[in-house]
């Protein structure tokens, strides 16, 4: 029987299935619902110092793909736009009634130390797990030097990184910005800095749509739009990639991740976690479905995990690290061709004209009076994978390995390369 | 063998209560929602070289213009069907898509259940229609006439495109509406609220069109006349005859050709008003036996009952006709080949069948009304007048053609029902549009 049980540096949940910091966790009332759905952990809306920040109406924007909805989100709202007072009444309350329970805290004052040692006091007094920094709202906030503003300079992430270790007992996630060039830097400054942990991603800076009629970006606001942060499915893909980037870098070891963006289900979860982060947090998803989606996360990544003989998720956390390596290191002497399975095929036509038009011209088209049929022609084949994607299919295109007898054969060692490193050395 | 005990027949009127009537000759197939369309259309693969344009007679780009409805360009979507086919409107509504397009649709194959190519193609058309306008422009007067014969679906599309094309087009049209089947033929079900009218006004819409009601060629004018008066002839002239079935008792009164009652009723504006029998029994085994059938059942008929010579396979009305038949409580009677049709001058009372599988085998099955449905064809008489020497080539009960669908005569085509082919909506559209490019070819040549 595999087990969810997490210890996330020192933070227990009954499951590494988290909410992230944003409108689902923005009361007692929502988290509560949250616990009672089984979500192992929140970490709580983004509180600020008072006067709380005044947020506008018309606040979402969203695209669908073909048919679906909310395939990407964007948001302009800002940090909890409740008083500081309230918040940490009910963070408390909240702690005391679900002590198995995961409640961390995210935070964002002004960029001075005196501005976050005056509020870690009375967060670190609700009883609360930990605290997480937030460095990454893309939008209103780092117009007034937070957010954003802070995580994309490394050197205000150490800093402030610092003064909360000093000034807390509580464990310290820092809370990355994808806007930026290179998420190494911010990550490795959190990590100068005493971090105990990095999640990420936070939202990226987008305009979703713009209104043709009112020729404004979406969410226009009577009349006018702003930039806002993007998240949902569109995202997993570069929070994945960034939260391997850490996970392999020497720099970073030793830091926990907690992996966000874009997680849907219990399969992004396992990506997730078999990228380095050992829990995971959910915000778009739960806002498009409700707090029920954990029941399949959990009970999936249970079924999932049992299948593959782990026990806890500590056993495959990372286990996908070591293969994620750069372009360089990869065998071009590895070969694959497409095939077509000819009993699945439904004759769309589809691989004909993708590899036609825009690949290798790698699968002929023939005409038998009404059926057609595709083949590949082995020879033009690259093995780019483009006909398996189009394929409507299940398992109807897949893409075999053929050995061609040849040894591995990197770029660091191809002939074609003029920097190659010479057998000898 | 006359039984002076025997019932009047009972047929009659108001046989529901009026608001069955409503919804019984209501839309069957709702228009799709905004929503719908959007969710359906998501569903197509955009195929390339996709079967499903290969099955359309008419050869409209289904992915094209389904993916302009996924993408919220329903006027795209509506121009690129209606290029192909300008009674794509009616063809939505009427063509059996079960053996056409959807029939050949990938995901038949894929998930078992097609894109529903029909209905989108609904969704898309009505819109435009809604809107009144006329997407197409003629090209420059060319200072050609065409005479076109028939306001059916064949005449109209021919009438369309060679007015698209720049010429003048005379439209002569017998009846006292245009339509031709659309109007008196379709089922009342598939082509609600004036639909037909609405259509046929749209495709007159585009201007350079005259159209004649009320003037038969063969009566009021001749083939001759139209030749001279005109550079080219287009001849749509439908089904003009109905097979008779050659027994005893045909000519009984409450025996009726099923297209004639068809036609009554697509007129009857108030159907609870229009006499239907309590047994009603209707020959035949195809699309028109069911369209008969299934209107006698909603007109109120408690016993409807299709009675076809051969077996299920050798029907001719598709599997989803016969299923329809099936759903509105319509009986099928198999192998049952009529042999007489009892009854007295009141009336018919019950049509006796012989068994076609066993020689000699006899049943009879009690009727207030039959309906004929066993064949309609074309009789050459309209061009069979005095003054036209030349005779138009022949073949089967229909006008022979070429790939052009032109005639034995020289600038004189025809398309429809009244050439060889398919029966359909669609087929005639197509003829009609082959014609009038062949035409458009023949008068810049
Ligand atoms: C009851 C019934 C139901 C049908 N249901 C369907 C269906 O659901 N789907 C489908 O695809 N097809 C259906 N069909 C077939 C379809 O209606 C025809 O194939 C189609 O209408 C043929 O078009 P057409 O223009 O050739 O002939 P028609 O529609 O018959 O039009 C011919 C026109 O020519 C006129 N005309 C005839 N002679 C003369 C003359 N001498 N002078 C001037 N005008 C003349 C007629 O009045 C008529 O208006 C059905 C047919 C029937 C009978
Ligand atoms: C409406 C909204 C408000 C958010 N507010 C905050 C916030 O106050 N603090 C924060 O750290 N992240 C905030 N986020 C970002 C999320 O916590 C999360 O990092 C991001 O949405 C990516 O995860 P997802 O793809 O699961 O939504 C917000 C996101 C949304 C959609
Ligand atoms: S894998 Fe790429 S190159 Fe090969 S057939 Fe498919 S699309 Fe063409």
């Amino acid at each position: 029987m595999s087990s969810l049980i997490s210890n996330f540096v020192g933070i227990k949940s009954p499951n590494p299935l988290w909410l992230a910091s944003a409108p689902p966790t923005d009361k007692a009332y929502n988290v509560v619902r949250a616990f009672k759905a089984g979500w192992g952990g929140v970490v709580w809306k983004t509180l600020g110092e008072d006067p709380p920040i005044v947020n506008v109406s018309s606040r979402y924007g969203a695209i669908g793909f073909n048919g679906a909805a909310i395939a990407g989100f964007n948001n302009i709202e800002l940090i909890t736009d409740r008083p500081l007072a309230l918040n940490l009444a009910e963070i408390k309350q909240v702690k005391r009634d679900w002590p198995d329970r995961a409640v961390v805290v995210s935070l964002m004052v002004p960029c001075t130390e005196a501005s976050w040692k005056a509020i870690l006091g009375p967060v670190e007094d609700t009883g609360c797990d930990g605290i997480e920094l937030n460095f990454g709202c893309p939008h209103g906030m780092s117009e007034r030097g937070m957010g954003a503003a802070v995580g994309q300079v490394p050197d205000y992430v150490e800093m402030v990184t610092r003064w909360c270790k000093q000034h807390s007992r509580l464990p310290v996630i820092v809370k990355l910005t994808p806007n930026i060039t290179n998420i190494l830097l911010p990550a490795r400054a959190a990590k100068r800095g005493g971090a105990d942990a990095v999640s990420l991603i936070n939202t990226i800076q987008s305009i979703t749509a713009i209104d043709l009629d009112r020729m404004a970006p979406e969410p226009v606001v009577d009349g006018k739009g702003t930039h806002g942060g993007y998240c949902g499915p569109a995202v997993k893909p570069i929070a994945l990639r960034m939260v391997a980037e850490i996970a392999r870098d020497p720099e970073c070891r030793g830091m926990a991740i907690s992996g966000i963006g874009g997680i849907s289900t219990w399969r992004d979860a396992a990506e997730f976690i078999a990228c380095g982060a050992s829990t995971v947090q959910v915000c778009t998803a739960v806002m498009h479905h409700g707090f029920r989606i954990v029941e399949d996360m959990a009970e999936g990544l249970t079924t999932w995990m049992a299948g593959k003989g782990y026990t806890e998720v500590r056993d495959f956390c990372g286990a996908a690290i070591p293969n994620f390596v750069h372009w360089d290191d990869l065998n071009l002497n590895y070969k694959t061709l497409a095939r077509i399975d000819q009993e699945r095929c439904i004759q769309c036509g589809k691989c004909h004209i993708a590899c036609e038009d825009t690949s290798h011209q790698a699968i002929a088209a023939r005409r038998d009076g009404a059926e057609r049929h595709y083949e590949v022609i082995d020879a033009e084949c690259v093995g780019c994978n483009l006909c398996a994607h189009v394929c409507p299919v299940e398992d109807c295109i897949t893409m075999v390995p053929v050995d061609r007898g040849l040894p591995p054969r990197t770029w660091k060692q191809h002939p074609n390369n003029p920097m190659r490193q010479d057998a000898a050395d | 063998m006359t039984d002076l005990a025997a019932p009047c027949p009972d047929i009659r009127t108001n046989r529901l209560p009026h608001e069955d009537y409503q919804a019984n000759f209501g839309d069957c197939h709702p228009a799709l929602t905004r929503h719908e369309a959007r969710v359906e259309a998501s569903r197509c693969y955009y195929c390339y070289d996709a079967p499903c344009v290969e099955a359309c007679p008419t050869g409209i780009d289904v992915p094209g213009f389904i993916r302009r409805i996924a993408t919220g360009n329903l006027h795209g979507a509506a121009v690129t069907i209606l290029d192909a086919n300008i009674m794509g409107g009616m063809c939505s509504r009427v063509c059996p898509t079960e053996i056409l397009c959807e029939q050949r649709c990938v995901r038949t194959q894929a998930d078992q259940h097609p894109v529903a190519i029909g209905a989108l193609q609904r969704h898309a058309t009505d819109a435009l229609l809604a809107r009144g306008e006329q997407p197409f422009r003629r090209a420059p007067d060319s200072g050609r006439r065409v005479a076109v014969v028939g306001a059916g679906p064949a005449g109209l599309s021919c009438a369309h495109r060679l007015a698209r094309l720049g010429h003048q087009v005379t439209l002569i049209e017998a009846r006292a509406k245009p339509g031709g089947l659309n109007e008196y033929g379709i089922a009342a079900y598939k082509t609600v609220d004036d639909f037909a009218q609405r259509e046929v006004a749209f495709i007159l819409g585009i201007g350079s069109i005259e159209l004649v009601t009320g003037k038969a060629l063969g009566q009021d004018v001749s083939l001759t006349d139209l030749r001279q008066s005109h550079d080219a002839v287009f001849l749509g002239l439908g089904h003009n005859a109905v097979r008779a079935l050659g027994v005893d008792g045909e000519n009984l009164p409450g025996v009726r050709n099923a297209t004639d009652f068809i036609a009554q009723l697509r007129q009857a504006d108030d159907k609870a008003q229009f006499p239907i029998g309590r047994r009603v029994v209707v020959i035949g085994g195809g699309n028109t036996a069911v369209d008969a059938a299934v209107q006698a059942r909603r007109l109120g008929a408690d016993e409807v009952t299709i009675a076809y010579r051969r077996g299920k396979a050798q029907m001719s009305a598709t599997g989803d006709e016969q299923d329809w038949a099936q759903t509105n409580g319509v009986a099928l009677r198999l192998h049952a080949r009529p042999r007489r049709i009892l009854g007295d001058a009141r009336g018919v009372q019950a049509v006796e069948f012989e068994d076609t599988r066993e020689a000699g085998a006899a049943f009879t099955i009690a009727a207030d009304m039959v309906l004929k449905a066993i064949g309609q064809y074309f009789l050459p008489t309209p061009l069979q007048g005095s003054r036209d020497l030349e005779p138009l080539e022949i073949d089967r009960d229909r006008i022979v053609v070429d790939a052009d669908r032109q005639t034995s005569l020289p600038g004189v085509f025809a398309g429809g029902d009244c050439i060889t082919g398919v029966d359909l909506t669609v087929t005639a559209v197509e003829d009609g549009k082959i014609a009038a490019l062949a035409i458009d070819r023949l008068l810049r040549g």
